[in-house]
Order: structure tokens, then C-alpha cells, then sequence
């Protein structure tokens, strides 16, 4: 365990650096100066002093070295200036953000796999009655379904016509904070996000727990006089959830994908919505540092999805 | 079956348009702003007085150009990279799998994002982006095929008579990976939709005047639009689900009748 663990490890923190160096590259690619990211753009510049601070921020260096020097200032936390917002720091623009975002995948996350582990369990059950087939049905228009359609749709529904939720933003402006309040910001943003993981969830614990339940175990139980509620909580659940495990790890990146749109239909003042405004006004270093942080939190679900699993399943380490 | 029922008319329709719709996509008409469903605009027209009809067809071309075009590079690079990485040794592999794990780590909309940062907005740039993030998936999949292929005694037997690798890439390794390719193409397309609508309704796509499904529901991030005006982003919406539910239909019938057992997630 200790050295699967340990060469998961370095395999992520190779990915980390494989990833920054693509993320140089790409930032290279950009069109515009790079000496713009070091600049506070409310300070004006004459083209000497820009000669003069670009040798002394080593940018008329050749590229690798370059790359170095910004891996160790990233490392030290120095992500440059953003562009627009008047020459902020970045990595505290971006730190600020990242809570927002987190309340609202977490949350959405934990709605899509109740309900989606509850109705796949219920379709496998139920397997090709009425409730099994409408469910399915519904699963796959919400795997079609686009997030930014759903959402769109939703925040139509509950919060113009029927007025049941705020339209928008996390906490009521000038109002002082309370839990009540966010809350109710919060449920229609989060429960729009998880359709799509809900569907997904559905689909795998439905097939998942069906391949379970035509298992000898099963039968056994079955034949030893068992429950037919038992023997699919305490039998064939928990064998059939381990796929679903996987599948919850492997799709955060989509979680976070269908966040961007949630949180800039929503005005969610999270790092999708920030992401999206430095994309439109081609603000790289709040982008790139944005990108590198996220991809640091993939390498890192996806770490630690590993390790739960082979907690979980000790085959695994064999393989 | 039921798939191509609605995918054909569809895409007739969004071919043809020109012939039979009196109205340009383009064509201002400030006398009908933001006007309801009548008999001469079907779907009524919008904020400065266009006919909805005409720019969802012509919205739906671009949408589908897009979607298809990507899907063709994504194919082709996919299984150009997947095959030499499955029959040119153990170098080629590694390095060419690292980079496409790389390639995965980043969430795909934000992959997106800033690839769309870089390359700008338009049809073109649109298509290369979406191109560029599909391919890993597929080459994957035709890698792992490729290296079960490799085993297999007739393979064995036509590099033992000689056959370099260009032979072995399109004689064996084609014909046994087209179950894969046809599946992920289509699939592909169904998936360029997406990406195009989701990329141009955070602008950075298919930018206006140009229709596109996408920025069509772009207006609706408008709060005035969005609750006034339901059927300018209503319209778009619902043909992209059909559009794109149609397509998996279609995607998921190929899979079952290619091999009941195959495992395309």
C-alpha cells in the first residue's frame, strides 16, 4: 500500500509538472507581450524602461531558462499581475475565489450522487417497468442536455416565473450575512449542476448493480432465506458501488466544466465566472494561474480516487 | 432508426433553407423588433428584427459544420496517434500516452477556454480548438485495440514476411478499428455540438453576426431577453437537444449493432 501510494505520488507530481510546462508553452502562444504580466498597467512606461525591466526580469533570457524562473516564482506564490482590475496580484484574486466554487461543486456534487445512486438503484430494481424505463429515459435527455441549457431552462422556470429562488450572485448585496440567505442562493445553482453527474451516476449504478445481482453471492443470499431489501443494501450495494466510485473521481473535470457555466449564468462569484471575464478580456496571467490551480485540483481528486479505491479493493495494487 | 428520422430532416432543412425560406438570417427589419410567432416569422424575430427561423437554420448549418469538420481532424489525428503509439514500440508509446494524459487532466471547458483565448473567436479558430481537445480520447481507444492486435498471429505473420509499419497501420490495423472510429465519429459530432454551443454562449466561440446555436442562447444571458423574449433562446435550446439526442440514438444503435459487448466510456 505505502509504496503504491508513493509512486501514485510521483507520477501526480509529475503531471503537476508536465502541466506547467505546458501551461508556459501555451502562455508563449498568447498573442501580446509577456512583459505585460509583470506590469502594473496603471503605472504608464517608456519603451527604455521597458527594455531595462525586461532584462532584469530576464524575459531577453532563452525559453527554458525563462520557464525555470517562473516555476521557482510561481512556487514562491508570485503569479504576476493581472491585466485588468487596475494591476491586482493575481494569486489572491484567484484564492479568493476558489471558496465559492468549491460550496458550490461540493454541494452539487453530494445532490448528484444521492440522487443518483438512489434512482439507479431503484431502475435496477425496478429493471425494464415503467419507473425503470421513464427514469432511464430522463437520464439520457439529461446526459444530452447541455449545463448551460439546463440552467438556462432552470433559472427560466424557478427563478423568473415561479420566483421560488434569487436570480443570481451568493448573498443578497448589503444585507448582512447569514446561512439562511446563502442557502437559498445556493440550492437552484447547485441542483442545476448536478443533473448532468446525477444522470451519469444513474446510468453506471444501474448497470453496475444489475451485473452484481445476477452473481451466485446473490443468489446465495437470496436462497439462505434473506430480505430482498438486504440483500441489495448490504450484498450486491456495496460491490456495486466500487465502479461508481471510480466514475465519481474521473468526472470532476466535467463537474467543473458544467461549474463555469452554472456560475456565469448565475453571476456565482467563483473561479469559472472570474475564468470567463479574463478570457474575454485576455487577462493570461489570471487565466494561466486559474488553469494551473484547477489542474492541480484534478491531479489531486484523481490521487486521491486512486488510493480510496485501492483501500477499498485490494486487487487493485496487482494490477 | 428513430435517430435518423429526425437527424435527416434536420439536416435538409438546415441545407436547403435558402429555397424555401423567404428570409435572410442577416436581413434587419427594425418595423418587427422582438415580434411573437406570426405567419410570416414563424418564430417571431428578435432584438434588432431578424427572422428566428432563418438564423436557427443558418445557425444550424455553422453549428453543424463546426461539429463536423472537428470530428474529421479529431478522427483522423486520434487514430494516427493511437496507431503508431499501438504498433511503433515501446518509445513512441510512452511519450505519446504521457501526452495524452496530459492532455486529459485539464477539465475540457476550461482546456477550451484557454485554447479559445489564444486562438480568437470565428469559425475557424472554433473548429481548431474543438479539434485539438477531442483526438485523446479516441487515440486511446484505438491504441489499446492496436496492442491486442498486435498479438495476433496474423499480424505476427505479416511483420514476419516484412511488412513496414505503413502496411501494417492500413491493412490490419484500419479494418480492425473501424467499429471504434465509426461509434467515435459519430458520437464526436453529437459531442462538436456541444462544445461549439457551450464555447460560442460564453462568446468565445462563433462570435455574432454569424449565427450559431450557440450564440443564438447567448442572448439569453441578457436578464431582458431571458424573461421577456423566451422563444428567442427557447427555439435554438430545444433543436440542439433534439439535434444532439438524435445523434446519440443514432451513436448508440451503431455501437449495439458493431458488438453488443463493446465498452466505448
Amino acid at each position: 500500500m505505502l509504496q503504491y501510494t508513493l509512486r501514485r505520488t510521483a507520477v501526480g507530481l509529475l503531471m503537476l509538472l508536465a502541466l506547467t510546462v505546458l501551461i508556459f508553452i501555451m502562455l508563449r502562444l498568447a498573442p501580446g507581450d509577456p512583459i505585460d504580466a509583470y506590469i502594473n498597467p496603471s503605472v504608464p512606461m517608456s519603451a527604455s524602461d521597458l527594455d531595462v525591466l525586461r532584462a532584469r526580469l530576464g524575459l531577453d533570457q532563452p525559453l527554458p531558462v525563462q520557464y525555470f524562473a517562473r516555476l521557482g516564482a510561481a512556487l514562491r506564490g508570485d503569479f504576476g499581475y493581472s491585466i485588468q482590475r487596475g494591476g491586482d496580484p493575481v494569486l489572491p484574486l484567484v484564492l479568493s475565489r476558489i471558496g465559492p466554487t468549491i460550496l458550490l461543486m461540493v454541494s452539487g456534487l453530494v445532490i448528484a450522487i444521492v440522487l443518483g445512486i438512489a434512482t439507479g438503484i431503484i431502475s435496477a430494481v425496478r429493471r425494464n417497468q415503467p419507473t425503470d424505463i421513464s427514469l432511464s429515459i430522463m437520464a439520457f435527455v439529461g446526459i444530452s442536455s447541455p449545463a448551460f441549457l439546463t440552467a438556462l431552462l432552470g433559472l427560466y422556470i424557478f427563478a423568473v416565473t415561479l420566483r421560488w429562488a434569487p436570480a443570481g450572485g451568493m448573498l443578497t448585496p448589503g444585507a448582512p450575512f447569514s446561512f439562511a440567505d446563502l442557502l437559498a442562493h445556493l440550492v437552484l445553482p447547485a441542483s442545476l449542476l448536478s443533473i448532468g453527474h446525477a444522470a451519469l451516476i444513474m446510468r453506471y449504478m444501474r448497470s453496475s448493480l444489475l451485473e452484481v445481482l445476477s452473481q451466485d453471492y446473490v443468489r446465495t443470499a437470496r436462497a439462505k432465506g434473506v430480505r430482498e431489501f438486504w440483500v441489495i443494501v448490504k450484498h450486491a450495494l456495496r460491490n456495486a458501488l466500487l465502479p461508481v466510485i471510480t466514475l465519481i473521481g474521473s468526472t470532476i473535470g466535467i463537474a467543473i466544466g458544467g461549474a463555469i457555466f452554472i456560475e456565469s449564468i448565475f453571476d456565482w462569484p467563483g473561479m469559472g465566472l472570474l475564468m470567463i471575464n479574463a478570457v474575454s478580456r485576455r487577462d493570461y496571467p489570471v487565466i494561466m494561474c486559474a488553469t494551473l490551480l484547477t489542474g492541480a485540483c484534478v491531479i489531486l481528486v484523481n490521487l486521491l480516487t486512486d488510493m480510496a479505491y485501492a483501500a477499498v479493493d485490494p486487487r487493485i495494487k496487482v494490477a | 432508426m428513430a435517430g435518423l428520422a429526425i437527424l435527416v430532416p434536420i439536416l435538409l432543412a438546415t441545407v436547403t433553407y435558402e429555397l424555401w425560406w423567404p428570409y435572410n438570417p442577416n436581413d434587419i427589419d427594425l418595423l418587427a423588433i422582438n415580434k411573437g410567432p406570426s405567419p410570416e416569422h414563424w418564430m417571431g424575430s428578435d432584438g434588432v428584427g431578424r427572422d428566428v427561423m432563418a438564423r436557427l437554420l443558418q445557425g444550424g448549418r455553422t453549428s453543424l459544420l463546426v461539429a463536423s469538420v472537428s470530428m474529421a481532424i479529431s478522427t483522423i489525428v486520434g487514430f494516427s496517434v493511437g496507431a503508431v503509439a499501438g504498433f511503433a514500440g515501446r518509445l513512441v508509446d510512452g511519450t505519446a500516452m504521457r501526452l495524452v494524459d496530459l492532455a486529459m487532466t485539464l477539465p475540457p471547458v476550461i482546456f477550451l477556454l484557454v485554447l479559445a483565448s489564444i486562438a480568437g473567436t470565428g469559425v475557424g479558430p472554433t473548429i481548431l480548438v474543438i479539434s485539438l481537445l477531442s483526438w485523446p480520447v479516441l487515440s486511446r481507444m484505438v491504441r489499446s485495440r492496436l496492442l491486442e492486435l498486435r498479438e495476433r498471429d496474423f499480424v505476427v505473420a505479416s511483420r514476419g514476411m516484412g511488412a513496414g509499419l505503413w502496411h501494417l497501420l492500413f491493412r490490419h490495423g484500419l479494418p480492425n478499428t473501424i467499429d471504434i472510429l465509426v461509434v467515435y465519429a459519430t458520437l464526436q459530432v453529437a459531442g462538436g455540438i456541444l462544445l461549439e454551443a457551450g464555447l460560442s454562449f460564453l462568446g468565445s466561440g462563433v462570435t455574432p453576426p454569424e449565427a450559431s446555436w450557440g450564440n443564438m442562447l447567448n442572448s439569453a444571458r441578457s436578464v431582458l431577453v431571458l424573461e421577456n423574449y423566451p422563444r428567442q433562446w427557447m427555439f435554438p435550446g430545444a433543436v440542439l437537444v433534439i439535434t444532439v439526442l438524435a445523434i446519440n440514438f443514432v451513436g448508440d444503435g451503431l455501437r449495439d449493432a458493431f458488438d453488443p459487448r463493446a465498452e466505448l466510456n
